[in-house]
């Protein structure tokens, strides 16, 4: 099942994956969203060229195969990047949900037949599967900042006191996996 | 007849998902956690008589600032127009013509407009053409001209101290303004009212009281130092004799209290003590680390010219006092900045030290002919180009290296080579970055000039992703597993921002590299590296990655 959809769908990689690489562009103030959309050069615009890479992994995933393994790491470097920008936890994974509007737009909102809406569903349903894992992926991104902040100090001074053993007593000596 | 009923099709599209366009001036700051450090301590500001020390913070209305406060940023500005030519050039000269705009960091990270160096500029040029130039004041905002207020005062202090002053973007200005310069004014003004960040200005005050930016005073700076020579006795059965404060010593040699104070610094400097060492043993070189002069960091340069001045004498007074040939400075960053651009003026020529030159090679370091301070990387460099050291770099063959070249040596004086001849004859693995992220286009960490505290993690963390994406390619496409830096803020901040982006990269100075490839006098078989990692296990494992490569 899913076959005719999906193949329509994959035919129009490159407009869909166009539509939505400007979509997920849009919690950005304009310029630097057509910054981040004109600036091909990977090193120079990260930001453009992980998102942009991103959407196309899981574009592939969308229409094909659905590994959520593979789903996970191509939604990665796309949060990642959101979580330590200005984008709320809703709108870092806004991006996922304008897929199916593009759908709508591109392909017509209501299903002819049941087959069709069989297969619209299915789709969508993979969308929100992304999204859960998109949650999962922005969460795991936020702890670890918040890791980052609480260890950071700790890792560099602290430790380096607690080698030269100027800061601790023995008896109160941590197990040797603490902290590495 | 009632209005027809919307379908969901209709009401969706509806939505609109842009963010609303207005003028920039028209964009209100939203000082938002994880972005800015917290504001100064007022014992600090105090400490170094700096004005208006109080207690305020930045996300609170009211930043009890003194009454007449737009009068005292108005005379700053003043002020400082007709003492500093450069400024008021940077005022009057920029066309907008956008070659900045894309080349920060700390835009290309956050994506946020007001991150772009021109954008960063306009704040202050829109006060500027206000209270400055006629026509600004006649057509208003039409020229770009705003008054101040506290809307401004407050985008001023969010925005100043979201840049590095890392100069990449002046690299790019066909008229050669450089943004840092403009920053450094700024947030002189900011200081003027109290308005500090305290990551600046409580190692500011350490440094002016203790001598170094974490407050560590003379008996703890000698105690550590002695708990590193313990730590090399047990890696390589040599012991050290490091000398503090001696007067006839050769060289005075000062680094930055990271070095010696924060992981992975601590064993860069192990590396300093290994080598000097080696260097004395071979060939009578002393070598004098000072408890005095224990910072090589310049926090007072991200605080105003005068604050700079103050912590820079020190080192000088302390190489006058032990009456040394000259000074000898460890791996840094700003610091250069400061010796090689504002020394000489704020408070040379060092006419009372000798012009460097490297008594085991012979070599005159013309360049420093008037500050009399070297850096170490290129001092070492000298060495090895005249066969001065023993090394066997298979002891660091379990890495993959690549350089970041940090700002100040690299934009601030064309450092460019000496650090990489050095490691290419140190490791036999090196690997480059794509060239537009390194040597002058290097990208900053993300947390110079004062801005590697805890509280802004996202800042840095955005600010450093350019720097973190080449690292992550050159780690996919050759294994690179470390990453080497002749930096002290560097060292502290690019460790977090590895294990953010690309986990599996470690950071390291030059001279734990070095350290690790040098062959002491008398030394054992050498089973760990200077981190007591085990040499076997390493390279067991390096080999297991390569073939899985």
């Amino acid at each position: 099942m899913g076959e005719a959809l999906f193949a329509r769908i994959a035919k129009e990689r490159a407009p869909l994956l166009s539509l939505w690489f400007d979509a997920a562009l849009e919690g950005y103030a304009r310029d630097t969203a057509s910054f981040l959309k004109d600036r091909r050069d990977p090193f120079a615009n990260p930001v453009g060229h992980h998102t942009r890479r991103g959407l196309e992994r899981l574009f592939d995933e969308l229409v094909g195969a659905m590994d959520m393994e593979a789903v996970t790491q191509a939604l990665d470097p796309i949060l990642r990047i959101r979580a330590v920008q200005h984008l709320t936890p809703a709108r870092a994974v806004e991006f996922l949900f304008r897929f199916k509007r593009i759908l709508s737009e591109r392909f017509g909102a209501a299903p002819r037949s049941a087959e069709a809406a069989g297969l619209l569903f299915e789709l969508h349903e993979r969308i929100d599967r992304m999204v859960l894992a998109a949650f999962d992926v922005y969460m795991a991104c936020r702890e670890q900042v918040m890791e980052l902040k609480a260890n950071e100090m700790r890792q560099r001074t602290f430790r380096a006191f607690q080698r030269a053993g100027l800061v601790r007593p023995e008896h109160e000596k941590a197990p040797e996996a603490d902290g590495e | 007849m009632a209005e027809a009923k919307p379908t969901p099709q209709d009401v969706l599209h509806r939505i609109q998902h842009t963010p609303p366009r207005s003028d920039w001036m028209e964009t209100p700051v939203e000082i938002r956690k994880g972005m800015y450090c917290y504001a100064a301590n007022p014992k600090s500001v105090a400490t170094l008589g700096l004005p208006h020390p109080h207690a305020w913070n930045p996300v609170e209305d009211d930043w009890h600032l003194p009454e007449n406060w737009q009068q005292i940023l108005h005379e700053g500005f003043k002020e400082r127009l007709e003492r500093f030519r450069s400024f008021k050039v940077f005022m009057d000269i920029c066309v907008r013509c956008g070659a900045c705009a894309d080349k920060c960091h700390y835009f290309i990270g956050t994506g946020d407009p007001k991150n772009m160096p021109v954008l960063r500029a306009e704040l202050l040029r829109s006060v500027y053409r206000n209270d400055f130039s006629r026509m600004g004041r006649l057509l208003g905002k039409v020229n770009g001209a705003r008054p101040m207020s506290f809307e401004v005062l407050r985008e001023w202090w969010y925005y100043l101290f979201q840049c590095s002053e890392c100069r990449r973007c002046s690299l790019f200005c066909p008229y050669g303004i450089d943004t840092a310069e403009i920053t450094i004014m700024g947030r002189e003004l900011l200081n003027l009212l109290g308005l500090n960040i305290d990551w600046i200005a409580t190692p500011v005050a350490n440094c002016y009281m203790n001598g170094n930016h974490l407050g560590i005073q003379p008996h703890a700076f000698k105690d550590m130092i002695d708990f590193f020579v313990d730590d090399i006795e047990e890696k390589t059965g040599v012991r050290v004799k490091p000398r503090f404060m001696e007067k006839g010593a050769d060289i005075l040699f000062i680094t930055p209290s990271g070095d010696v104070f924060a992981d992975p610094g601590t064993y860069t400097a192990m590396g300093y003590l290994m080598l000097f060492h080696y260097l004395e043993e071979k060939y009578g070189l002393k070598v004098t680390w000072s408890t005095y002069a224990s910072e090589g960091g310049n926090f007072g340069f991200f605080t105003s010219h005068e604050t700079m001045k103050r912590l820079n004498a020190k080192m000088y007074a302390e190489a006058k006092r032990l009456k040394v040939k000259w000074i000898l400075g460890g791996e840094c960053g700003h610091m250069w900045r400061v010796i090689h651009q504002y020394m000489d003026t704020m408070n040379g020529p060092a006419d009372f030290l000798e012009v460097p030159v490297n008594p085991i090679t012979g070599t005159r370091f013309e360049q420093a002919r008037s500050t009399k301070m070297v850096h170490l990387v290129e001092f070492t460099a000298d060495l090895i180009h005249h066969g001065k050291l023993d090394l066997d770099p298979r002891r660091n063959d379990y890495l993959k290296v690549t350089f970041h070249d940090s700002c100040n040596p690299s934009r601030g004086m064309g450092f460019f080579e000496e650090p990489r001849y050095v490691i290419r004859n140190v490791c036999n693995h090196f690997y480059e970055m794509p060239a537009n992220t390194i040597r002058e286009q290097t990208f900053c960490c993300g947390s110079g000039a004062g801005l590697n505290a805890g509280e802004n993690m996202e800042l840095r963390l955005a600010g450093g992703l350019p720097r973190a994406n080449a690292v992550q390619h050159v780690h996919r496409k050759y294994g690179v597993n470390m990453l080497a830096c002749i930096c002290a803020i560097d060292r502290a901040a690019l460790p977090a921002l590895m294990d953010y982006w690309v986990p599996g990269v470690q950071v390291t100075g030059v001279h734990e590299l070095v350290a690790n490839a040098l062959n002491l006098p008398g030394q054992n078989e050498r089973t760990t590296n200077l981190r007591g990692e085990e040499f076997e296990e390493l390279m067991a494992q390096a080999e297991g990655q390569s073939d899985e490569g």
